[in-house]
Protein backbone atom coordinates (compact mmCIF):
# COMPACT_ATOMS: atom_id res chain seq x y z
CA UNK A 1 0.00 0.00 0.00
CA UNK A 2 1.13 3.18 -0.72
CA UNK A 3 2.36 5.41 2.37
CA UNK A 4 0.56 8.83 2.95
CA UNK A 5 0.96 11.59 5.26
CA UNK A 6 -1.28 10.93 7.44
CA UNK A 7 -0.44 8.60 10.62
CA UNK A 8 -1.93 5.23 10.01
CA UNK A 9 -4.37 4.13 12.51
CA UNK A 10 -3.76 1.73 15.62
CA UNK A 11 -7.13 -0.89 14.50
CA UNK A 12 -5.89 -3.40 16.89
CA UNK A 13 -6.05 -0.95 19.52
CA UNK A 14 -9.01 1.01 18.26
CA UNK A 15 -10.84 -2.22 17.69
CA UNK A 16 -10.69 -3.19 21.90
CA UNK A 17 -12.79 0.07 21.88
CA UNK A 18 -15.62 -2.01 20.43
CA UNK A 19 -16.88 -4.75 22.50
CA UNK A 20 -18.75 -6.76 19.64
CA UNK A 21 -15.84 -7.35 17.59
CA UNK A 22 -14.07 -9.73 20.14
CA UNK A 23 -16.99 -12.00 19.74
CA UNK A 24 -16.73 -15.60 18.08
CA UNK A 25 -19.72 -16.78 15.57
CA UNK A 26 -20.27 -19.89 14.33
CA UNK A 27 -16.88 -20.63 16.08
CA UNK A 28 -15.05 -18.64 13.99
CA UNK A 29 -14.10 -15.11 14.98
CA UNK A 30 -16.23 -11.89 13.61
CA UNK A 31 -15.40 -10.58 10.29
CA UNK A 32 -18.43 -7.25 10.51
CA UNK A 33 -18.71 -5.83 7.16
CA UNK A 34 -21.72 -4.58 6.78
CA UNK A 35 -20.90 -1.40 7.81
CA UNK A 36 -23.08 0.31 5.86
CA UNK A 37 -26.06 -0.95 7.07
CA UNK A 38 -25.41 -0.05 10.34
CA UNK A 39 -21.90 -0.02 12.13
CA UNK A 40 -20.53 -1.01 15.82
CA UNK A 41 -20.39 0.87 18.84
CA UNK A 42 -17.74 1.65 20.52
CA UNK A 43 -17.75 1.37 24.56
CA UNK A 44 -17.92 4.83 25.09
CA UNK A 45 -21.62 5.18 23.66
CA UNK A 46 -22.61 2.24 25.34
CA UNK A 47 -21.37 4.01 28.44
CA UNK A 48 -22.96 7.19 27.44
CA UNK A 49 -26.77 5.57 27.49
CA UNK A 50 -25.90 3.07 30.36
CA UNK A 51 -24.84 6.85 32.33
CA UNK A 52 -27.73 8.47 30.99
CA UNK A 53 -30.69 5.99 32.32
CA UNK A 54 -28.73 5.08 35.08
CA UNK A 55 -27.83 8.43 36.96
CA UNK A 56 -29.16 11.28 34.50
CA UNK A 57 -32.93 9.96 32.93
CA UNK A 58 -34.98 13.05 33.21
CA UNK A 59 -37.40 14.45 30.76
CA UNK A 60 -36.09 18.00 28.67
CA UNK A 61 -37.41 21.12 28.25
CA UNK A 62 -39.92 20.86 31.13
CA UNK A 63 -38.92 20.41 34.83
CA UNK A 64 -37.35 22.89 36.89
CA UNK A 65 -35.45 20.33 39.11
CA UNK A 66 -31.92 19.18 38.66
CA UNK A 67 -32.50 16.09 36.79
CA UNK A 68 -34.22 17.51 34.08
CA UNK A 69 -31.86 20.39 33.69
CA UNK A 70 -29.05 17.90 33.20
CA UNK A 71 -30.47 16.12 30.71
CA UNK A 72 -31.56 19.44 29.20
CA UNK A 73 -27.97 20.45 28.76
CA UNK A 74 -26.59 17.16 28.08
CA UNK A 75 -29.32 17.24 25.25
CA UNK A 76 -28.71 20.63 23.93
CA UNK A 77 -25.08 20.03 23.89
CA UNK A 78 -25.28 17.00 21.64
CA UNK A 79 -27.00 19.22 19.57
CA UNK A 80 -23.61 21.66 19.31
CA UNK A 81 -21.76 19.01 19.12
CA UNK A 82 -23.71 17.77 15.70
CA UNK A 83 -23.70 21.38 14.60
CA UNK A 84 -19.72 21.56 14.98
CA UNK A 85 -19.65 17.81 13.25
CA UNK A 86 -20.63 19.33 10.30
CA UNK A 87 -19.15 22.91 10.52
CA UNK A 88 -23.47 24.62 10.64
CA UNK A 89 -23.11 27.76 11.45
CA UNK A 90 -25.65 27.09 14.46
CA UNK A 91 -26.87 24.61 16.70
CA UNK A 92 -30.37 26.33 15.62
CA UNK A 93 -29.95 24.35 12.20
CA UNK A 94 -29.58 20.97 13.49
CA UNK A 95 -33.55 19.41 14.14
CA UNK A 96 -32.83 15.79 15.97
CA UNK A 97 -34.73 13.30 13.75
CA UNK A 98 -35.14 9.41 14.12
CA UNK A 99 -32.45 9.22 11.42
CA UNK A 100 -31.85 9.66 7.59
CA UNK A 101 -35.19 8.81 6.48
CA UNK A 102 -37.45 10.91 8.57
CA UNK A 103 -34.85 13.77 8.28
CA UNK A 104 -35.88 13.51 4.40
CA UNK A 105 -39.50 12.75 4.96
CA UNK A 106 -39.48 16.42 7.20
CA UNK A 107 -38.45 18.14 4.22
CA UNK A 108 -40.43 16.56 1.85
CA UNK A 109 -43.83 17.02 4.09
CA UNK A 110 -42.63 20.48 5.50
CA UNK A 111 -40.95 21.97 3.09
CA UNK A 112 -41.93 20.60 -0.20
CA UNK A 113 -45.55 21.05 0.71
CA UNK A 114 -45.52 24.34 1.50
CA UNK A 115 -43.36 25.58 -1.56
CA UNK A 116 -44.56 23.23 -4.46
CA UNK A 117 -47.22 23.87 -6.74
CA UNK A 118 -48.60 21.32 -9.60
CA UNK A 119 -45.64 21.07 -12.57
CA UNK A 120 -43.21 21.73 -10.39
CA UNK A 121 -40.40 19.28 -10.81
CA UNK A 122 -37.94 17.58 -8.43
CA UNK A 123 -34.75 16.01 -9.43
CA UNK A 124 -33.23 13.31 -7.82
CA UNK A 125 -30.63 10.64 -9.00
CA UNK A 126 -30.77 6.87 -10.40
CA UNK A 127 -28.23 5.60 -7.80
CA UNK A 128 -30.45 7.08 -4.61
CA UNK A 129 -31.67 5.06 -1.96
CA UNK A 130 -35.46 4.30 -1.45
CA UNK A 131 -35.61 6.62 1.44
CA UNK A 132 -34.55 9.62 -1.22
CA UNK A 133 -36.95 8.46 -3.70
CA UNK A 134 -40.41 7.44 -2.04
CA UNK A 135 -40.14 10.73 0.20
CA UNK A 136 -40.74 12.25 -3.30
CA UNK A 137 -42.85 10.04 -4.67
CA UNK A 138 -45.06 10.75 -1.87
CA UNK A 139 -45.21 14.48 -1.87
CA UNK A 140 -45.53 14.66 -5.83
CA UNK A 141 -48.70 12.67 -5.32
CA UNK A 142 -49.74 15.19 -2.76
CA UNK A 143 -48.53 18.48 -4.96
CA UNK A 144 -48.73 17.51 -9.00
CA UNK A 145 -45.35 18.11 -8.88
CA UNK A 146 -42.97 15.17 -10.82
CA UNK A 147 -40.08 12.90 -9.86
CA UNK A 148 -37.21 13.33 -12.51
CA UNK A 149 -33.87 11.32 -11.81
CA UNK A 150 -30.29 11.73 -13.07
CA UNK A 151 -29.55 8.66 -14.85
CA UNK A 152 -25.80 6.59 -14.19
CA UNK A 153 -23.10 5.57 -15.83
CA UNK A 154 -21.91 1.91 -16.39
CA UNK A 155 -19.29 2.51 -13.72
CA UNK A 156 -22.24 4.41 -11.48
CA UNK A 157 -21.11 7.58 -11.59
CA UNK A 158 -23.86 10.38 -12.81
CA UNK A 159 -24.13 11.64 -15.69
CA UNK A 160 -23.45 15.22 -15.37
CA UNK A 161 -24.42 16.00 -19.65
CA UNK A 162 -27.77 14.18 -18.42
CA UNK A 163 -28.00 16.27 -14.80
CA UNK A 164 -27.61 19.94 -16.87
CA UNK A 165 -30.27 19.33 -19.13
CA UNK A 166 -32.64 17.89 -16.51
CA UNK A 167 -31.76 20.72 -14.06
CA UNK A 168 -34.58 22.99 -15.67
CA UNK A 169 -36.44 25.91 -15.52
CA UNK A 170 -39.69 23.75 -13.31
CA UNK A 171 -36.41 22.20 -10.77
CA UNK A 172 -37.82 23.25 -7.52
CA UNK A 173 -35.50 20.61 -5.41
CA UNK A 174 -32.35 18.51 -5.83
CA UNK A 175 -31.80 15.91 -3.59
CA UNK A 176 -28.93 13.66 -3.97
CA UNK A 177 -26.81 11.01 -1.97
CA UNK A 178 -23.02 11.91 -0.83
CA UNK A 179 -22.04 8.19 -0.97
CA UNK A 180 -24.01 5.87 -2.77
CA UNK A 181 -25.16 3.08 -0.35
CA UNK A 182 -25.17 0.56 -3.02
CA UNK A 183 -22.23 1.40 -5.19
CA UNK A 184 -19.82 3.83 -2.75
CA UNK A 185 -19.66 6.05 -5.52
CA UNK A 186 -18.84 9.67 -3.85
CA UNK A 187 -21.03 11.97 -6.10
CA UNK A 188 -19.68 15.31 -6.57
CA UNK A 189 -21.99 17.23 -4.40
CA UNK A 190 -20.28 20.44 -4.26
CA UNK A 191 -20.69 20.83 -8.50
CA UNK A 192 -24.41 20.02 -8.44
CA UNK A 193 -24.87 22.06 -5.59
CA UNK A 194 -23.60 25.04 -7.04
CA UNK A 195 -25.55 24.00 -10.38
CA UNK A 196 -28.68 23.92 -8.23
CA UNK A 197 -28.32 27.41 -6.70
CA UNK A 198 -27.39 29.24 -9.95
CA UNK A 199 -30.62 28.34 -10.84
CA UNK A 200 -32.55 28.71 -7.56
CA UNK A 201 -32.73 25.23 -6.65
CA UNK A 202 -32.90 24.39 -3.27
CA UNK A 203 -30.45 21.28 -2.18
CA UNK A 204 -30.83 18.13 -0.18
CA UNK A 205 -27.82 15.92 0.34
CA UNK A 206 -28.29 12.36 1.80
CA UNK A 207 -25.55 11.79 4.12
CA UNK A 208 -26.30 8.58 5.44
CA UNK A 209 -23.17 6.74 3.76
CA UNK A 210 -20.87 9.97 3.94
CA UNK A 211 -21.10 11.64 6.89
CA UNK A 212 -19.26 8.25 8.74
CA UNK A 213 -16.71 8.43 6.10
CA UNK A 214 -15.86 11.51 5.27
CA UNK A 215 -15.04 15.02 6.52
CA UNK A 216 -18.51 16.93 5.95
CA UNK A 217 -18.50 20.53 5.97
CA UNK A 218 -22.42 21.64 5.14
CA UNK A 219 -21.12 25.40 4.55
CA UNK A 220 -18.11 24.56 2.09
CA UNK A 221 -20.42 21.42 0.04
CA UNK A 222 -23.48 24.91 0.49
CA UNK A 223 -26.43 22.68 0.19
CA UNK A 224 -29.43 23.83 2.11
CA UNK A 225 -30.09 20.56 3.87
CA UNK A 226 -27.85 17.37 5.04
CA UNK A 227 -29.46 14.54 6.53
CA UNK A 228 -27.62 11.75 8.63
CA UNK A 229 -28.40 8.51 10.41
CA UNK A 230 -26.60 8.24 14.17
CA UNK A 231 -26.44 4.24 13.96
CA UNK A 232 -24.11 4.47 11.27
CA UNK A 233 -21.76 6.79 12.90
CA UNK A 234 -21.13 4.63 15.42
CA UNK A 235 -23.97 6.03 17.48
CA UNK A 236 -27.34 4.40 18.88
CA UNK A 237 -29.78 3.09 16.95
CA UNK A 238 -33.27 6.07 16.53
CA UNK A 239 -31.86 8.72 15.76
CA UNK A 240 -30.20 11.39 13.41
CA UNK A 241 -30.36 14.67 12.59
CA UNK A 242 -31.15 17.28 9.98
CA UNK A 243 -29.33 20.07 9.07
CA UNK A 244 -31.19 22.85 7.30
CA UNK A 245 -29.96 26.07 6.61
CA UNK A 246 -31.74 28.68 9.11
CA UNK A 247 -33.13 30.90 6.67
CA UNK A 248 -35.26 27.90 4.94
CA UNK A 249 -36.19 26.30 8.33
CA UNK A 250 -37.52 29.30 9.57
CA UNK A 251 -39.57 29.34 6.59
CA UNK A 252 -41.30 26.04 7.20
CA UNK A 253 -44.19 24.88 8.46
CA UNK A 254 -44.65 22.40 11.26
CA UNK A 255 -44.61 19.20 9.94
CA UNK A 256 -45.88 17.10 13.46
CA UNK A 257 -47.59 18.74 16.18
CA UNK A 258 -47.43 17.88 19.86
CA UNK A 259 -45.39 18.80 22.70
CA UNK A 260 -42.17 21.02 23.10
CA UNK A 261 -42.57 22.69 19.15
CA UNK A 262 -45.52 24.88 20.10
CA UNK A 263 -45.19 28.85 21.87
CA UNK A 264 -48.93 28.77 22.88
CA UNK A 265 -52.02 26.55 22.53
CA UNK A 266 -55.52 27.06 23.01
CA UNK A 267 -58.58 25.14 22.16
CA UNK A 268 -58.92 27.22 19.04
CA UNK A 269 -55.38 27.46 17.52
CA UNK A 270 -51.62 27.42 18.55
CA UNK A 271 -48.42 29.39 17.53
CA UNK A 272 -45.17 27.53 17.02
CA UNK A 273 -41.98 27.36 18.35
CA UNK A 274 -38.82 28.94 16.76
CA UNK A 275 -36.54 26.39 15.01
CA UNK A 276 -35.51 23.90 15.46
CA UNK A 277 -38.04 22.73 18.36
CA UNK A 278 -40.73 23.56 15.83
CA UNK A 279 -39.43 19.68 14.53
CA UNK A 280 -38.98 18.14 17.51
CA UNK A 281 -42.65 17.52 18.78
CA UNK A 282 -42.97 14.73 21.54
CA UNK A 283 -40.53 13.73 23.70
CA UNK A 284 -37.19 13.19 21.62
CA UNK A 285 -34.86 10.16 21.74
CA UNK A 286 -32.94 11.87 24.96
CA UNK A 287 -30.33 8.59 25.23
CA UNK A 288 -30.05 8.27 21.97
CA UNK A 289 -29.40 12.10 21.16
CA UNK A 290 -26.48 12.01 24.14
CA UNK A 291 -25.41 8.44 22.67
CA UNK A 292 -24.91 10.43 19.36
CA UNK A 293 -22.75 13.27 20.76
CA UNK A 294 -20.69 10.31 22.21
CA UNK A 295 -20.09 9.09 19.01
CA UNK A 296 -19.15 12.22 17.35
CA UNK A 297 -16.92 12.66 20.53
CA UNK A 298 -15.25 9.75 19.53
CA UNK A 299 -14.92 9.99 16.15
CA UNK A 300 -13.09 13.21 16.44
CA UNK A 301 -10.71 11.71 19.06
CA UNK A 302 -9.47 8.81 16.27
CA UNK A 303 -9.85 11.76 14.00
CA UNK A 304 -11.82 11.53 10.36
CA UNK A 305 -8.66 12.60 8.02
CA UNK A 306 -6.95 9.39 9.59
CA UNK A 307 -10.26 7.43 9.22
CA UNK A 308 -11.11 8.52 5.69
CA UNK A 309 -7.19 7.72 4.78
CA UNK A 310 -7.26 4.12 6.23
CA UNK A 311 -10.41 3.40 4.87
CA UNK A 312 -9.34 4.21 1.08
CA UNK A 313 -6.60 1.69 1.56
CA UNK A 314 -8.94 -0.93 2.60
CA UNK A 315 -11.16 -0.37 -0.20
CA UNK A 316 -8.50 -0.24 -2.30
CA UNK A 317 -7.09 -3.74 -0.82
CA UNK A 318 -10.52 -5.10 -1.12
CA UNK A 319 -10.69 -3.89 -4.51
CA UNK A 320 -7.74 -5.83 -5.42
CA UNK A 321 -8.16 -8.93 -3.96
CA UNK A 322 -12.03 -9.75 -4.95
CA UNK A 323 -11.42 -7.87 -8.88
CA UNK A 324 -8.46 -10.59 -9.06
CA UNK A 325 -11.01 -14.16 -7.78
CA UNK A 326 -12.74 -15.48 -11.23
CA UNK A 327 -15.91 -14.99 -12.01
CA UNK A 328 -16.27 -12.06 -9.96
CA UNK A 329 -17.94 -8.83 -11.30
CA UNK A 330 -17.85 -5.62 -9.20
CA UNK A 331 -20.95 -3.46 -9.42
CA UNK A 332 -19.51 0.09 -9.30
CA UNK A 333 -16.35 1.24 -10.33
CA UNK A 334 -16.15 4.72 -10.21
CA UNK A 335 -13.52 6.66 -9.91
CA UNK A 336 -14.45 8.33 -6.63
CA UNK A 337 -15.72 5.91 -3.92
CA UNK A 338 -15.59 5.39 -0.26
CA UNK A 339 -15.73 2.39 1.65
CA UNK A 340 -18.47 0.18 -0.17
CA UNK A 341 -17.61 -3.20 -2.87
CA UNK A 342 -20.58 -4.48 -4.49
CA UNK A 343 -20.09 -7.47 -6.14
CA UNK A 344 -21.68 -10.95 -7.53
CA UNK A 345 -20.50 -13.77 -8.11
CA UNK A 346 -21.19 -15.54 -11.51
CA UNK A 347 -23.75 -18.11 -10.84
CA UNK A 348 -24.43 -17.91 -7.34
CA UNK A 349 -26.94 -15.75 -6.05
CA UNK A 350 -25.93 -13.54 -3.07
CA UNK A 351 -27.78 -14.77 -0.63
CA UNK A 352 -25.85 -17.76 -1.14
CA UNK A 353 -22.84 -15.89 -0.96
CA UNK A 354 -23.89 -14.32 2.31
CA UNK A 355 -24.59 -18.22 3.57
CA UNK A 356 -21.24 -19.20 2.61
CA UNK A 357 -19.42 -16.10 4.19
CA UNK A 358 -21.61 -16.36 6.98
CA UNK A 359 -20.35 -19.97 7.75
CA UNK A 360 -16.61 -18.14 8.15
CA UNK A 361 -18.04 -15.52 10.73
CA UNK A 362 -18.30 -12.59 7.91
CA UNK A 363 -20.91 -10.88 8.17
CA UNK A 364 -22.02 -8.89 4.90
CA UNK A 365 -25.14 -7.99 2.89
CA UNK A 366 -26.98 -9.22 0.17
CA UNK A 367 -29.77 -8.09 -1.92
CA UNK A 368 -30.74 -5.11 -3.32
CA UNK A 369 -29.82 -2.79 -0.98
CA UNK A 370 -32.90 -0.36 -0.92
CA UNK A 371 -31.78 0.67 -4.00
CA UNK A 372 -33.96 -1.66 -6.74
CA UNK A 373 -33.11 1.34 -9.38
CA UNK A 374 -29.31 0.49 -9.06
CA UNK A 375 -29.77 -3.09 -9.37
CA UNK A 376 -32.32 -2.34 -12.11
CA UNK A 377 -29.34 -0.86 -13.89
CA UNK A 378 -27.11 -2.88 -13.80
CA UNK A 379 -29.31 -6.00 -14.69
CA UNK A 380 -28.84 -7.73 -11.01
CA UNK A 381 -31.61 -8.80 -8.86
CA UNK A 382 -29.25 -8.49 -5.97
CA UNK A 383 -25.99 -7.83 -5.04
CA UNK A 384 -23.56 -8.77 -2.38
CA UNK A 385 -21.86 -5.85 -0.15
CA UNK A 386 -18.82 -5.39 1.75
CA UNK A 387 -19.02 -2.45 3.54
CA UNK A 388 -16.02 -1.15 5.70
CA UNK A 389 -15.42 1.08 9.03
CA UNK A 390 -12.03 2.33 10.31
CA UNK A 391 -12.31 -0.67 12.73
CA UNK A 392 -11.46 -3.50 9.89
CA UNK A 393 -8.34 -5.18 9.13
CA UNK A 394 -6.36 -6.27 6.45
CA UNK A 395 -6.66 -10.06 7.32
CA UNK A 396 -10.69 -9.42 7.40
CA UNK A 397 -10.08 -8.41 3.70
CA UNK A 398 -8.58 -11.65 3.49
CA UNK A 399 -10.60 -13.81 4.96
CA UNK A 400 -13.42 -12.25 2.64
CA UNK A 401 -11.82 -13.28 -0.26
CA UNK A 402 -10.85 -16.52 1.06
CA UNK A 403 -14.81 -16.89 1.44
CA UNK A 404 -15.36 -15.70 -1.83
CA UNK A 405 -13.14 -18.29 -3.32
CA UNK A 406 -14.96 -20.95 -0.96
CA UNK A 407 -18.21 -19.80 -2.45
CA UNK A 408 -16.88 -20.42 -6.22
CA UNK A 409 -15.84 -23.94 -5.19
CA UNK A 410 -18.65 -25.15 -3.39
CA UNK A 411 -20.98 -24.02 -6.32
CA UNK A 412 -18.74 -24.97 -9.10
CA UNK B 1 -25.45 -26.92 15.03
CA UNK B 2 -25.98 -25.29 11.81
CA UNK B 3 -23.96 -26.55 9.13
CA UNK B 4 -23.32 -24.91 6.02
CA UNK B 5 -23.11 -28.68 4.12
CA UNK B 6 -26.42 -29.74 5.76
CA UNK B 7 -27.89 -26.77 3.74
CA UNK B 8 -26.22 -27.11 0.76
CA UNK B 9 -26.38 -30.66 0.09
CA UNK B 10 -25.62 -31.82 -3.21
CA UNK B 11 -29.15 -32.67 -4.52
CA UNK B 12 -30.01 -28.96 -3.75
CA UNK B 13 -26.63 -27.80 -5.70
CA UNK B 14 -27.31 -29.73 -8.10
CA UNK B 15 -31.29 -28.58 -8.85
CA UNK B 16 -29.66 -24.90 -8.84
CA UNK B 17 -27.62 -25.57 -11.38
CA UNK B 18 -29.58 -27.44 -13.76
CA UNK B 19 -33.42 -26.85 -12.63
CA UNK B 20 -35.97 -29.35 -13.82
CA UNK B 21 -39.25 -28.08 -15.90
CA UNK B 22 -37.55 -24.51 -16.07
CA UNK B 23 -39.34 -23.11 -18.56
CA UNK B 24 -42.40 -21.11 -19.42
CA UNK B 25 -45.70 -23.31 -20.27
CA UNK B 26 -47.54 -22.44 -22.90
CA UNK B 27 -50.31 -24.82 -23.20
CA UNK B 28 -50.82 -24.10 -19.12
CA UNK B 29 -54.50 -23.28 -17.95
CA UNK B 30 -53.19 -21.05 -14.48
CA UNK B 31 -50.12 -19.10 -13.21
CA UNK B 32 -48.90 -17.64 -10.54
CA UNK B 33 -46.30 -15.24 -9.26
CA UNK B 34 -44.21 -15.45 -6.15
CA UNK B 35 -42.41 -12.35 -5.19
CA UNK B 36 -40.27 -11.85 -1.80
CA UNK B 37 -39.90 -8.13 -1.49
CA UNK B 38 -37.44 -8.34 1.27
CA UNK B 39 -35.09 -10.07 -0.94
CA UNK B 40 -36.02 -9.35 -4.41
CA UNK B 41 -36.97 -12.95 -5.03
CA UNK B 42 -39.16 -13.67 -7.77
CA UNK B 43 -40.95 -16.60 -9.87
CA UNK B 44 -43.52 -17.88 -12.06
CA UNK B 45 -45.06 -21.08 -11.73
CA UNK B 46 -47.29 -22.56 -14.18
CA UNK B 47 -49.33 -25.48 -14.27
CA UNK B 48 -52.21 -27.47 -16.34
CA UNK B 49 -54.58 -28.93 -14.56
CA UNK B 50 -56.26 -32.34 -15.49
CA UNK B 51 -59.30 -32.88 -14.08
CA UNK B 52 -58.40 -32.62 -10.15
CA UNK B 53 -54.23 -33.67 -10.96
CA UNK B 54 -51.54 -31.83 -11.58
CA UNK B 55 -50.69 -32.58 -14.98
CA UNK B 56 -47.85 -30.56 -16.16
CA UNK B 57 -46.10 -27.87 -13.37
CA UNK B 58 -42.80 -25.47 -14.34
CA UNK B 59 -41.33 -22.41 -13.72
CA UNK B 60 -39.08 -19.14 -14.22
CA UNK B 61 -37.53 -17.09 -11.95
CA UNK B 62 -34.25 -15.71 -10.12
CA UNK B 63 -33.43 -16.68 -6.57
CA UNK B 64 -30.89 -17.69 -4.52
CA UNK B 65 -30.21 -21.95 -4.78
CA UNK B 66 -32.37 -22.85 -2.07
CA UNK B 67 -35.64 -21.25 -3.76
CA UNK B 68 -34.31 -22.19 -7.47
CA UNK B 69 -33.87 -26.11 -6.21
CA UNK B 70 -36.70 -26.16 -4.04
CA UNK B 71 -38.77 -25.42 -7.06
CA UNK B 72 -37.24 -27.71 -8.45
CA UNK B 73 -37.99 -30.20 -6.96
CA UNK B 74 -41.42 -29.47 -6.23
CA UNK B 75 -41.84 -29.71 -9.66
CA UNK B 76 -40.89 -32.79 -9.57
CA UNK B 77 -42.84 -34.43 -6.80
CA UNK B 78 -46.35 -32.51 -7.49
CA UNK B 79 -46.32 -33.68 -10.92
CA UNK B 80 -48.86 -36.53 -11.42
CA UNK B 81 -50.60 -35.60 -7.54
CA UNK B 82 -54.24 -34.74 -7.21
CA UNK B 83 -54.77 -30.99 -5.47
CA UNK B 84 -55.36 -32.55 -1.99
CA UNK B 85 -52.17 -34.05 -2.36
CA UNK B 86 -49.71 -31.42 -3.69
CA UNK B 87 -51.78 -29.54 -0.36
CA UNK B 88 -50.70 -32.34 1.89
CA UNK B 89 -47.06 -32.47 0.73
CA UNK B 90 -46.50 -28.37 1.29
CA UNK B 91 -47.75 -28.70 4.56
CA UNK B 92 -45.57 -31.65 5.45
CA UNK B 93 -42.42 -29.79 3.84
CA UNK B 94 -43.64 -26.29 5.33
CA UNK B 95 -43.35 -28.33 9.03
CA UNK B 96 -40.16 -29.48 7.58
CA UNK B 97 -38.36 -26.43 6.84
CA UNK B 98 -39.46 -24.62 10.07
CA UNK B 99 -38.11 -27.60 11.98
CA UNK B 100 -41.75 -28.73 13.44
CA UNK B 101 -41.65 -31.94 11.52
CA UNK B 102 -42.12 -35.15 14.07
CA UNK B 103 -39.26 -37.04 14.05
CA UNK B 104 -39.48 -40.04 11.49
CA UNK B 105 -42.21 -38.49 9.32
CA UNK B 106 -39.75 -36.85 6.91
CA UNK B 107 -39.41 -40.44 5.20
CA UNK B 108 -42.94 -40.12 3.33
CA UNK B 109 -41.35 -36.63 1.77
CA UNK B 110 -39.11 -38.47 -0.75
CA UNK B 111 -36.45 -36.43 -2.07
CA UNK B 112 -37.83 -33.09 -0.27
CA UNK B 113 -36.36 -34.33 2.56
CA UNK B 114 -32.54 -32.88 1.51
CA UNK B 115 -34.52 -29.41 2.68
CA UNK B 116 -34.09 -30.35 6.30
CA UNK B 117 -31.39 -28.40 6.97
CA UNK B 118 -33.27 -25.34 6.42
CA UNK B 119 -34.69 -25.15 9.33
CA UNK B 120 -31.38 -24.17 11.12
CA UNK B 121 -31.68 -21.00 8.80
CA UNK B 122 -35.16 -19.50 9.93
CA UNK B 123 -34.23 -17.06 7.31
CA UNK B 124 -33.44 -19.20 4.55
CA UNK B 125 -37.21 -20.57 5.36
CA UNK B 126 -38.81 -17.98 2.66
CA UNK B 127 -36.71 -19.01 0.41
CA UNK B 128 -37.22 -22.75 0.84
CA UNK B 129 -41.23 -21.74 0.57
CA UNK B 130 -41.72 -19.47 -2.11
CA UNK B 131 -42.59 -21.14 -5.03
CA UNK B 132 -44.87 -23.59 -2.77
CA UNK B 133 -46.93 -20.62 -2.17
CA UNK B 134 -46.98 -19.68 -5.79
CA UNK B 135 -47.71 -23.19 -6.90
CA UNK B 136 -50.81 -22.89 -4.05
CA UNK B 137 -51.85 -19.52 -5.18
CA UNK B 138 -52.42 -20.62 -8.94
CA UNK B 139 -53.96 -23.70 -7.86
CA UNK B 140 -56.15 -21.85 -5.52
CA UNK B 141 -56.73 -18.72 -7.71
CA UNK B 142 -58.37 -20.81 -10.32
CA UNK B 143 -57.52 -20.02 -13.96
CA UNK B 144 -55.39 -17.13 -15.38
CA UNK B 145 -52.45 -15.10 -13.48
CA UNK B 146 -52.43 -14.58 -9.79
CA UNK B 147 -49.90 -13.15 -7.22
CA UNK B 148 -48.43 -15.20 -3.88
CA UNK B 149 -47.90 -12.16 -1.30
CA UNK B 150 -45.37 -12.56 1.12
CA UNK B 151 -44.59 -15.86 1.92
CA UNK B 152 -44.12 -16.83 5.44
Amino acid sequence: MTATATPVLDVERLREDFPILSQRVRGKPLVYLDNAATSQKPRSVIDAVTRFYSAENANIHRGVYYLSERATVAYEAARERVAGFLNAASPREIVFTRGTTEAINLVAQSWGRSALRAGDELLITGMEHHSNIVPWQLLAAQTGATVRAVPITDTGELDLDAFDRLLGDRTRLLAVGHVSNALGTINPVRVLVDRAHARGVVTLVDGAQSAPHLPVDVQALGCDFFAFSGHKLFGPTGVGALYGRAALLEQMPPWQGGGDMIETVTLERSTFAQPPARFEAGTPMIAEVIGLGAALDYVESVGRPAIAAWEEELLACATERVREIDGVRLIGTAREKASVLSFVVEGVHPHDVGAVLDDDGIAIRTGHHCAQPVMRHFGVPATARASFAFYNTRDEIDALARGIRRVRTLFA
Amino acid sequence: MASLSELYQNVILEHNRSPRNYRAMDEADRHAEGHNPLCGDHLTVWVRVDGDVIGDVSFLGAGCAISKASASLMTGAVKGKTRQEAAALFERFHKLVTGTLPAGESTNLGKLAVFSGVSEFPIRVKCASLSWHTLKAALEGGQGNRRAGGPT
